[in-house]
């Protein structure tokens, strides 16, 4: 049972991931509207980048900027003890730019709905067929 | 310039049941223009989140992008198109 | 349709939870992926580039061929946004059709929009310049100085922001960024460095190879502020307008 709830508390942030991803795809698959297809991808990128921005995070450490210069003079740290009290940059880095690209990526994904919208008059899937059947 | 950061565990819970509380309202509700303001929410408890996880910049990149360009994308989006979604 | 998906999400959600076992715990200072590679950088990046926010030096100096084709993809994307969706009517001027007076313009929003613009573009430069100091950078400042159009585009209309920024120097200038961006690794190369290796620019600048390395940060950061900026501008005004460039919102 012990073993259990340690299980449960040393990664409930993994299950909301997961949940998020899930939402995510399903509303890709099963929604009819185009534009509620985009915010359920929407979702599932930020899943994924929850993923990476909590495989970053050190418990009990401190936020990616070195102290310098300013201020009393640091305690002398050996290298370990000051890597183990920086959380891990990568991730951060890779997020952000995956982020600003996702903002770019969601305006094509929203023009070429617009574009459907220009030429069918409509952004429902299933009237979309139809009207390619029609024709 | 370090502190202690040890998480609070409620805070931690609350956000994620706000996040994930957005992501299933911003798929249901039907107004389109409704759907775009709930889902800049949940870009707001994004991050908050990631301040939290001590990912400021990713935090900050957030706040600008997901809760402010991607919402006026998506408005500008729903006022060309129809309103009223399916589902 | 919704029974097939949620049938098959749910085979994926019991998939990835027998894979959270082998996750490491939260907080786990001893993960893998904390072992190798980000040691290095957290150990050497006050030494070799003088900049003690990581996440600026590691996106702007150790990755910099990444964050380049990150900014080329931006760029590539507002193009793309672009041709889908703009219209080359060359058709008579349609009628204007004159607005009701007093619904013209919102006076409350206008002087709003009027003195917060200003300070947005003060700190979005301000966000640019101390990104080697304090959490931000080129992409944050882009966007918040793209914010700043934006919101006066919506106050007034999108036409009245396009006579002072016309859509063609939009477009170049989005354009420059990326060449900055280019060109300070090219010269770089041209100073008898590798590409993108900042540290070639001392021999220039008349700085130690350190202090170069933080110049070239600032210099690319520029680049990506730029690109970002008129890129999100960009997008703004096409999809709000349908492709017509006309009122917007």
């Amino acid at each position: 049972m012990d073993e259990l709830i340690t299980a449960i508390i040393g990664k409930y942030n993994y299950w909301a991931f997961l949940i998020l991803l899930l939402i995510g795809l399903h509303a890709m698959i099963s929604k009819n509207n185009l534009v509620k297809k985009v915010i359920g991808m929407s979702i599932f990128q930020s899943a994924i980048i929850l993923f990476y921005v909590s495989i970053g995070y050190k418990k009990g450490a401190s936020i990616p900027i070195l102290s310098h210069g300013h201020g009393p003079e640091p305690i002398h740290q050996t290298a370990a003890q000051i890597v183990a009290g920086i959380a891990n940059p990568l991730p951060h880095v890779l997020m952000l730019t995956a982020i600003v690209v996702g903002v770019s990526t969601l305006g094509v994904a929203l023009a070429i709905i617009q574009k459907i919208n220009r030429v069918y008059d409509t952004i429902e899937e299933d009237e979309i067929l139809e009207k390619i059947k029609e024709c | 310039m370090s502190w202690d950061s040890s998480l609070l565990w409620q805070f931690d819970f609350l956000i994620l049941l706000m996040v994930i509380i957005c992501a299933v309202a911003a798929l249901t509700f039907k107004d389109l223009i409704t759907c775009a303001v709930v889902f800049g929410a949940y870009s707001f408890f994004m991050c908050l989140l990631w301040t939290e996880m001590l990912a400021v910049d990713v935090a900050f990149t957030e706040a600008a992008v997901g809760a402010g360009v991607s919402t006026v994308l998506f408005l500008g989006t729903a006022l060309h198109i129809r309103r009223r979604a399916k589902d | 349709m919704k029974v097939v998906s949620l049938v098959l999400t749910l085979a994926l959600g019991a998939l990835l939870l027998l894979a959270t076992e082998d996750l490491p715990n939260w907080g786990d200072s001893d993960s893998p992926a904390s072992l190798h590679l980000s040691n290095y950088y957290i150990e050497n990046s006050m030494e070799q580039t003088s900049v003690p926010n990581l996440v600026t030096s590691v996106l702007a100096d150790y990755r910099s061929y990444d964050t380049m084709f990150e900014t080329t993809v931006i760029f590539c994307a507002g193009i793309t946004v672009l041709t889908i969706l703009r219209r080359s009517h060359r058709k008579k001027k349609k009628e204007v059709k004159p607005r009701p007076k007093g619904q013209d313009h919102d006076l409350i929003l206008i002087s709003a929009a009027r003195m917060i613009a200003p300070m947005m573009q003060l700190f979005a430069l301000y966000v640019v310049a101390h990104g080697h100091h304090s959490p931000g950078g080129g992409f944050q400042g882009g966007v918040i100085f793209g914010a700043s159009f934006i919101l006066l585009a919506l106050a007034y209309d999108l036409e009245t922001v396009l006579a002072r920024l016309k859509e063609r120097s939009v477009l170049i200038m989005s354009g420059i960024g990326v060449a900055i961006y280019v060109g300070i690794g090219t010269i770089c190369l041209v100073l008898g460095g590798n590409f993108l290796d900042y540290g070639a620019w001392s021999k220039v600048l008349g700085v130690s190879v350190v202090e170069a390395h933080s110049h070239g940060m600032l210099g690319v950061e520029i680049g990506v502020a730029i690109t970002v900026m008129f890129i999100m501008f960009s997008l703004y005004a096409d999809l709000s307008s349908g492709g017509e460039m006309d009122e917007g919102l």
